[in-house]
């Protein structure tokens, strides 16, 4: 099932294996306004009120720093990146946890308004979200928690100059706080890959009833939205729909591997240093063998998710055909060293790591909120080995 | 530091081997050619049968020797641990006498550092050696040596210095294989081949100036040779050949290779042979179980991740960054790759996994990986010793206690 990008007449351009220098200093200056503006004590007063981010500091991501359109045409009022930079963002983001509603308006509804719009679509929707100014997400999921396009039965039925949507998404990320909903759905009496498109609404039309869900990682909060007869209009047209949410998806899925990488490191870091600092048997836990063989182990895997999560980005940039199974191949990758990761740096904080004054929990659950949000590692897995012809 | 840049050096090497390449010239005196012209190793100093060039253009003559079909110099087994050695710390007598005879191909060297009684504790060798008058004179046993059998010339660690501390006393040396007080014993190993030796040295002669670095500073320069080995154990495949006109030296280059490589044959077997997978998945009909699919997918994961970081560390050594963390993991990355091989290998072989030799999958080849991938977590440094390596160099973890201080006289051994 690739979606190999015929659709895109960018030409296919060599794979890098490091980063240049610019995005080096992007990286840097990130990091920088991260430290500063999203340290943990933020993020724990963030993830405990109810729209779980802080506006002033998203509208300084955007004006100061233009993330939300890192990766926007420039025609779009976007920054004019790509996959590699959007890739050090969310790096960057899972590294900090930054608790924003960056995920959901950036990389998934941007990017599904830039898959599957028309050019009238693109100039109408993407400024807004470009520039911080609107909060955008896309939903795909539907209470069965199946990612692939082809379980989704939200229909839209033809009404009026447009559709009427009936059914229910759930997992969607920011869907409480969002002011523009896309929403994954297929033409009635349709099945499989066939007649599926992506449809916007505002938030708040008639008919969308919205409830946030008790998130097990209350860093990303997600909600569950019921349609019942809303008014929507369609993005894009019906041939194109499932290349365009498939497309969406692995993009995502880029996106999110990236995050992963970032949110590793952290973990095999936080551990390194509380190894290297607490004292028992009169020695540093660090000078244990067994420890010590743990985080060089860590070392090793959180390199190669890297490895992957890097390269994804890079053949997505560089519009290599293989990209969606690499991107696959990222997902499954960072997903497990980061779950690995974060109980590798409990498990070595002792009981402290157990306790909810320690910070480790907090990645602990963002690392599996995101090992199971847009397919487990053995669904993409077998994703891989179905790009791959195997 | 050359300043040149590639597009000169390209231009360079074409003109240099439009000039000079002649597939039917002798293959010896083709490689002292390119050996002499710096082209063969032009990462090399100018002095010293290279260039000056930086590793990232180096590549670049590899791929434009390659495109004309032209044949390199000898890279094979140790050969180029034993030069970087010289190079890094031997006299400018050493480097007269053994770099040329290295690339050429006429010498073949190996590594006497192994003993039975210290393996990963490199530094507790208890061969000693002994100066009297022009010589010093070798005792002792050394073990797991490849290629001893046909080498012509060894890399010796023996013990010169027992009251000092055990790092302090020992010395580095060159010391002829083929001389009567060298027994080499071939060893046979579980898969059945025998690469490696076990070497006695009774009274064996090395010539004073065959002393590489100073007394007692041994340990400094068997770091050098163990550095270049981790850092080649990266499992990346060289460059493919893009031949044109097959000439005699080719059938030369190929018989040499074919008798050199006899007792390694089952060195691609060790890496884990991950080419195969995927054909084999095909052929054993395994690609349609669903369990076996995931092992196929993390295995492949796992070993595209250790390509794309190896080629990380390269392409940031290309942009002159400082070495991250990717450039020390490679051999530890390889170990885990060859063993996930071995296992899914097996996996897909099934009841057959039974079998070896001629008549039992691919020849016996899926065989020989079973019993060959343990080499890999044990030679040049087992992965215990990379974790240490890792954890102390590149974490900057607390190093090992010791239990080893004070004259070696003293210290605790086999
Ligand atoms: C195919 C092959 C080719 C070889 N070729 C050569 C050669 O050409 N020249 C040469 O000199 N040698 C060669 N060797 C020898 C090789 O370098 C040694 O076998 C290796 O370094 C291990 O030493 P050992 O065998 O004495 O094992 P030991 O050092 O006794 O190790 C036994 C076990 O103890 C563990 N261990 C030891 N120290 C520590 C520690 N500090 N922390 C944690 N665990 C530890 C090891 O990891 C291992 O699991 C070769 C070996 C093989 C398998």
């Amino acid at each position: 099932m690739s979606i190999a990008n015929e659709s895109t007449s960018e030409p296919k351009r060599r794979i890098q294996f490091a980063f240049t220098d610019e995005q080096e200093q992007f990286r840097t200056a990130l990091r920088r306004f991260l430290n500063d503006r999203s340290p943990t004590t933020e993020v724990r007063r963030l993830m405990a009120t109810e729209t779980g981010y802080d506006p002033a500091v998203w509208r300084q991501l955007s004006d100061e720093l233009a993330l939300p359109g890192i990766h926007v045409p420039e025609q779009y009022g976007g920054a004019g990146f790509g996959m590699v930079e959007l890739g050090i963002v969310m790096e960057e983001l899972g590294r900090s946890l930054l608790c924003a509603p960056y995920f959901s308006t950036a990389v998934l509804a941007a990017n599904a308004i830039l898959n599957a719009g028309t050019e009238t679509q693109k100039a109408a929707l993407l400024p807004d979200l470009a520039s911080g100014a609107r909060l955008a997400t896309l939903a795909i999921a539907e209470p069965d928690g199946d990612w692939n396009p082809a379980a989704i039965a939200t229909v839209a039925a033809p009404a009026g100059d447009g559709y009427r949507l009936d059914g229910v998404k759930s997992y969607v990320v920011d869907g409480h706080i969002a002011d523009l909903l896309i929403v994954a759905a297929r033409a009635p009496k349709t099945s499989g890959l066939e007649g599926l498109a992506l449809f916007t609404l505002a938030a708040d039309a008639s008919g969308v009833k919205r409830r946030q869900l008790a998130a097990m990682d209350p860093t990303r909060k997600i909600a569950q939205i019921e349609f019942s007869g809303a008014q929507a209009s369609l993005l894009g047209n019906f041939n194109d729909g499932a290349k365009a949410i498939e497309r969406t998806l692995d993009q995502a899925v880029i996106a999110l591997a990236n995050e992963m990488a970032g949110g590793a490191q952290t973990m095999l870091d936080s551990a390194v240093n509380y190894a290297k600092m607490r004292v028992q048997f009169g020695r540093t836990i660090g000078s244990f063998q067994a420890i010590k063989h743990k985080l060089a182990d860590l070392l090793l895997e959180v390199e190669l998710a890297k490895s992957a999560a890097y390269h994804a980005a890079q053949a997505a940039a560089a519009n290599d055909p293989e990209w969606p199974a690499l991107a696959s191949l990222a997902k499954a990758a960072t997903s497990e060293t980061y779950m690995h990761a974060a109980a590798e740096c409990i498990q070595i904080h002792g009981g402290i790591g157990f306790t909810w004054d320690n910070d480790t929990h907090l990645w602990f659950k963002r690392a599996k909120s995101s090992e199971v949000f847009l397919g487990q590692p053995s669904y993409h897995r077998e994703l891989l080995m179905q790009r791959w012809g195997v | 530091m050359s300043t040149m840049n590639e597009a000169e050096v390209r231009a360079e090497v074409r003109e240099w081997l439009a000039a000079n390449w002649d597939p039917d010239m002798p293959l010896v005196e083709w490689r002292g050619r390119l050996a002499d012209s710096g082209w063969g190793m032009p990462q090399w100093p100018k002095e010293w049968y290279g260039r000056g060039l930086p590793m990232a253009l180096a590549r670049v003559v590899e791929e434009e020797l390659a495109a004309v079909g032209a044949v390199g110099v000898a890279k094979s087994g140790v050969r180029l641990l034993a030069a970087a050695t010289i190079l890094e710390h031997g006299s400018d007598l050493h480097k007269k006498r053994y770099l040329r005879r290295i690339l050429t191909g006429e010498d073949t060297w190996c590594q006497f550092f192994s003993e039975p009684g210290s393996g990963s504790d490199l530094a507790g060798a208890t061969t000693r050696a002994e100066l009297k008058g022009d010589f010093w004179i070798v005792n002792g046993q050394k073990v797991w040596t490849t290629s001893a059998h046909h080498a012509d010339h060894g890399m010796l660690l023996a013990r010169t210095d027992w009251d000092a501390p055990k790092h302090e006393g020992l010395s580095y040396f060159i010391i002829d294989v083929k001389q009567p007080g060298v027994d080499v014993q071939p060893l046979r190993q579980m898969n059945g081949h025998a690469s490696f030796n076990q070497v006695f040295f009774t009274d064996a002669k090395v010539p004073k100036e065959n002393l590489v670095g100073r007394v007692g500073e041994g340990w400094k320069v068997a770091m050098t040779t163990l550095a270049h080995e981790r850092r080649g154990a990266d499992g990346l495949p060289p460059p493919p050949k893009r031949g044109t006109r097959i000439g005699r030296i080719h059938a030369e280059e190929r018989a040499e290779a074919e008798k050199a490589n006899q007792p390694y044959e089952w060195y691609p077997q060790r890496a884990g042979r991950v080419d195969l997978i995927i054909d084999r998945a095909k052929e054993t009909g395994t690609n349609k179980d669903p369990v076996v699919r995931q092992e196929i997918a993390k295995l492949m994961t796992l070993a595209k991740c250790a390509e794309w970081t190896a080629r990380r560390a390269r392409a940031a050594q290309r942009q002159g960054r400082p070495q991250g963390p990717e450039g020390s993991l490679g051999k530890l990355a390889a170990s885990h790759v060859a063993r996930a091989c071995a296992r899914v290998h097996t996996l897909m072989t099934g009841t057959a996994a039974m079998l070896t030799g001629p008549e039992s999958p691919r020849e016996g080849i899926i065989a020989e990986i079973l019993v060959s991938v343990p080499a890999v977590s044990i030679a040049g440094g087992t992965d215990e010793i990379q974790r240490n390596i890792i954890a102390e160099r590149v974490l900057e973890l607390p190093k090992e206690p010791r239990f080893d201080t004070g004259p070696f006289r003293n210290v605790r051994r086999n």
